[in-house]
């Protein structure tokens, strides 16, 4: 209870001010489509250069806390996840907020992302110890396993159909490969100089999800009145309040995902909240419900990717490894402080180490508060006309894909990829099974060469990826998920064909 | 009307020759950037920061420096970018990391080598150091390097990526033991790298003294030896070089981390960094961040730099010719 002590640390005017401006700050950047929580992050460095050691971090985390919450809004409302961690957001977000729900699309996410990020703080305050043990344990053999068990979801993320939500996420894994290798040494697929370091997973996101709804806005345009934008309502807390409630099971699944792999260094953050949505659907009574404006979607990721927030931090608090690269950039704060994170780092800088940790917490409730005030005045988001929406997008488009890493190679690729996905979409393909490839595509590779050579210097690779109890335990949860995949197809089918043979309405649903 | 295009040019091109001339005086007089190839929040980028945070002074630039990230393909993104698209004007500055982009540039594929870049200055070196986790059965290099030698190709050592110091340093105690050694190089730098010895997945890893210093600190490794010419007093003064535990393992891979501009720039705009920058880098305030940081510190002059440059590139083409 040792955290209790260093609560007024956190309401100290200076320090408190800190938060409320890195919230506030953070969720702004958050929606900034194509400034990621690691940018923010980076960004906001040098200024703690004048700050205590322990001002310093509260804005750090408080900033990080805000921007993984604060991509949803753009991922609601405009289609355009924010960060990896918010593509399965946009899934029924933004069909949620199509159909006049944008307000509870947003209620929804800023509660769960409140919960999920609350206990993710929790279990870093009381299990730490625990914990750090756990992330060790994921050696290449057992993360490339992880990935594979990611890419087990990318058949079923594609409600229309299995086999292009396959194809589109081959497409993805092929487009993962281009740019130079860094374990082989290989330089693949690169036609061209801004193909060099490989296509960048945001530049990806904006030109993948943006682009497509910016030609759809502008080839509807003028000459139909029927253009699809989202519109928002005013609508009650106290309903999203009881839609958050009535959905437990979306919560607690996102909340228990996203802690556990949200521990893995290197993995977590950016498919935790998409395993979140897989898993929610397959135990949903409706899953056909979902991709079209399912509240659970929205819970199960928002809460999965606030929750990682938390034990993310715990290597590097405890062994001084950043499992993320927005807990590299923290690591960077912390030295230039002078404090080494390390297992002692509850001891020698007690109140720096237990502040940072609450000023997360506190972080978290001001971050829903603040959401849900944000929310309130999105509505003037519906209120563009599409043109000019179209045009709006357009630029934060451009702008975020250079920003990534001041490069306008990366404004072409960002635009080939759009233009191409926007064709693709035409034939039925969709987006997000081809993003997940392209995330998964380099985690599964680099483990599994690397597990390889590994493997040769010790029994061979049958024994070092099919052995031990972690691997076989990963082996049969991609095994299930397969065999879950097939079997729903087959239920749905034959509920489809009972359908169509007799016309009256089935009672079981 | 001609006569007037004809005016026009000649004035567009005097004012044009005048701005170079005023450039070269005047310099600088806007803020200058200054480009990091690797991403926001890694080591490179953490120490560039801190060093040109007091550019602004009157005694150094007079003017701010700001960071622009390139990363990609392990630097060969930004330095490509350096080499053919930065104008040579004193407003485009580089971090450069050695031995890296000269590693890069022998293993080819790349549009830079050493001609490409004028060097400023030096302001750290990091060594490459051998680290075991803490539960190992190797207590002395001699034990771990011993046992590569009976089984060759059975260490596994990991470390961040090809053709950076840690592969130098790795194919250097290679080539001294005449064993072979299994270098797994990991994607996320010299951070994967050490969660891989500390996990145990590896038998050794080779990594950046500054972090496996802090890493001994909260007890997770034992570092066993250090790869440059000298111990380092500051951090690590019990640790042995690779030299004096008996291994003929220079200096080679030592991570230097300078400024630098593309050839081309303008003589007098060199001799003004080469006069201010390592002023800068010698700053009291500077010398503090760094040490909090545990970056070792070191300021060479642009004709230390120009020498060490040209050691690197004989060592390395020696190194690599046989990969």
């Amino acid at each position: 209870m040792e955290f209790l002590q260093h609560f007024g640390g956190v309401f100290e005017p200076l320090s408190f001010m800190l938060l409320l401006g890195g919230t506030i700050g953070g969720l702004i950047l958050g929606a900034t489509p194509g400034l990621s929580p690691t940018m923010a992050v980076a960004l906001l460095i040098p200024f703690t250069f004048q700050l205590p050691a322990t001002q310093g971090l509260i804005l750090l985390g408080a900033a990080y806390t805000a921007t993984v919450a604060g991509g949803a809004v753009s991922a609601i409302l405009l289609k355009i996840p924010g960060a990896p961690a918010n593509i399965a957001t946009s899934l029924d977000g933004h069909a949620m907020a199509s159909t006049g729900r944008g307000t509870q699309a947003l209620h929804v996410s800023f509660l769960a992302s409140g919960v999920g990020g609350v206990v993710g703080v929790l279990l870093l305050i009381f299990l730490t110890p625990v914990l750090s043990r756990w992330a060790l344990a994921f050696g290449p053999s057992h993360l490339f396993w992880m990935a594979i068990l990611g890419v087990t979801v990318i058949g079923s993320l594609d409600s229309r159909s299995f086999v292009k939500g396959l194809l589109s996420g081959c497409l993805g894994l092929w487009l993962s490969m281009i740019g130079y290798d860094d374990i082989q040494g290989a330089q693949r697929f690169i036609f061209h100089d801004s193909l060099t370091g490989g296509v960048n997973i945001i530049t990806a996101l904006i030109g993948i999800f943006a682009i497509p709804q910016v030609i759809e806005m502008l080839a509807r345009g003028r000459c139909e009145h029927k253009v699809s934008t989202v519109s928002v309502h005013r609508q009650s807390l106290l309903e999203s309040l009881k839609l958050l409630l009535a959905n437990g099971r979306a919560l607690s699944i996102g909340t228990f995902v996203g802690s556990i792999i949200g521990l893995i260094p290197g993995v977590g953050g950016q498919i935790a909240g998409l395993l979140a949505y897989d898993q929610t659907r397959k135990f949903s009574n409706d899953p056909d419900s979902f991709g079209k404006g399912n509240p659970a979607g929205v819970i199960a990721a928002e809460s999965a990717n606030n929750a990682m927030v938390g034990p993310s931090l715990v290597p590097l608090l405890t062994l001084s490894i950043p499992g993320s690269p927005t807990a590299a950039v923290l690591l960077g704060g912390l030295l230039i402080h002078g404090i080494f994170p390390g297992s002692d780092l509850f001891d020698n800088y007690p109140d720096v180490a237990w502040t940072f940790i609450n000023s997360m917490l506190i972080g978290q409730i001001l971050m829903v508060i603040f959401g849900i005030w944000v929310a309130s005045h999105a509505a003037r988001v519906a209120h563009v006309p599409p043109p000019i929406m179209a045009a709006a997008v357009t630029i934060l488009a451009l702008f975020g894909s250079y920003s990534v890493q001041q490069s306008m190679g990366d404004v072409y690729i960002m635009l080939a990829l759009g233009v191409g996905m926007y064709l693709l979409e035409k034939v039925g393909f969709s987006a997000a099974p081809l993003v997940l490839g392209l995330i998964l595509g380099p985690i599964a590779e680099a483990n599994f060469i690397q597990g390889s050579m590994i493997a040769n210097a010790m029994n061979g690779p049958a024994e070092y990826f099919l052995s031990g109890t972690l691997n076989l335990l990963l082996l049969i949860l991609v095994l299930a998920s397969i065999g879950w995949s097939f079997f729903s197809t087959h239920l749905a089918n034959r509920r489809a064909r009972n359908l169509s043979n007799t016309a009256e309405v089935s009672l079981e649903s | 009307m001609r006569k007037r295009y004809i005016g026009t040019a000649l004035l567009a091109v005097s004012t044009l020759l005048g701005t170079t001339q005023t450039m070269a005086d005047d310099y600088p007089e806007r803020p200058v950037s200054l480009m990091v190839s690797y991403g926001a929040g890694g080591a490179t980028d953490f120490q560039a920061r801190l060093v040109s945070m007091m550019a602004n002074n009157e005694n150094y630039l007079g003017e701010p420096i700001v960071v622009i990230n390139k990363p990609g393909a392990g630097g060969r993104v930004g330095w490509n970018w350096f080499a053919s698209d930065a104008e040579a004007d004193g407003y485009t500055l580089a971090a450069y990391n050695v031995p890296h982009f000269i590693a890069q540039s022998i293993e080819g594929g790349v549009r830079y080598d050493a001609d490409s870049f004028e060097p400023i200055a030096n302001w750290g070196a990091d060594p490459a150091v051998v680290v075991v986790a803490a539960d190992s059965e190797f207590n002395s290099i001699q034990e771990l390097l011993a046992y590569a030698v009976e089984n060759p190709g059975k260490v596994t050592v990991s470390g961040a990526g090809l053709y950076v110091g840690h592969h130098i340093a790795a194919l250097q105690i290679q080539k001294a033991i005449g064993g072979k050694l299994a270098y797994i190089p990991t994607k996320g730098g010299g951070a994967a790298a050490m969660k891989a010895v500390i996990a145990g997945n590896v038998v050794a890893g080779i990594n950046n003294l500054s972090d496996a210093y802090r890493a001994r600190e909260a007890g997770n490794v034992k570092i066993l030896a250090v790869a440059d010419t000298q111990r380092s007093e500051q951090f690590l003064p019990d640790v042995p070089t690779l030299m004096e535990a008996g291994y003929e393992v220079d200096n080679a891979s030592v991570n230097y981390r300078g400024f630098m501009v593309p050839a081309g720039t303008p003589t007098s705009v060199i001799d003004f960094l080469a006069s201010r920058v390592p002023e800068m880098f010698s700053d009291p305030k500077v010398a503090e961040q760094m040490a909090a940081g545990g970056s070792g510190v070191q300021v060479m002059s642009r004709e230390e730099v120009h020498a060490m440059w040209a050691a690197r590139q004989e060592t390395l083409n020696d190194l690599l010719a046989n990969l």
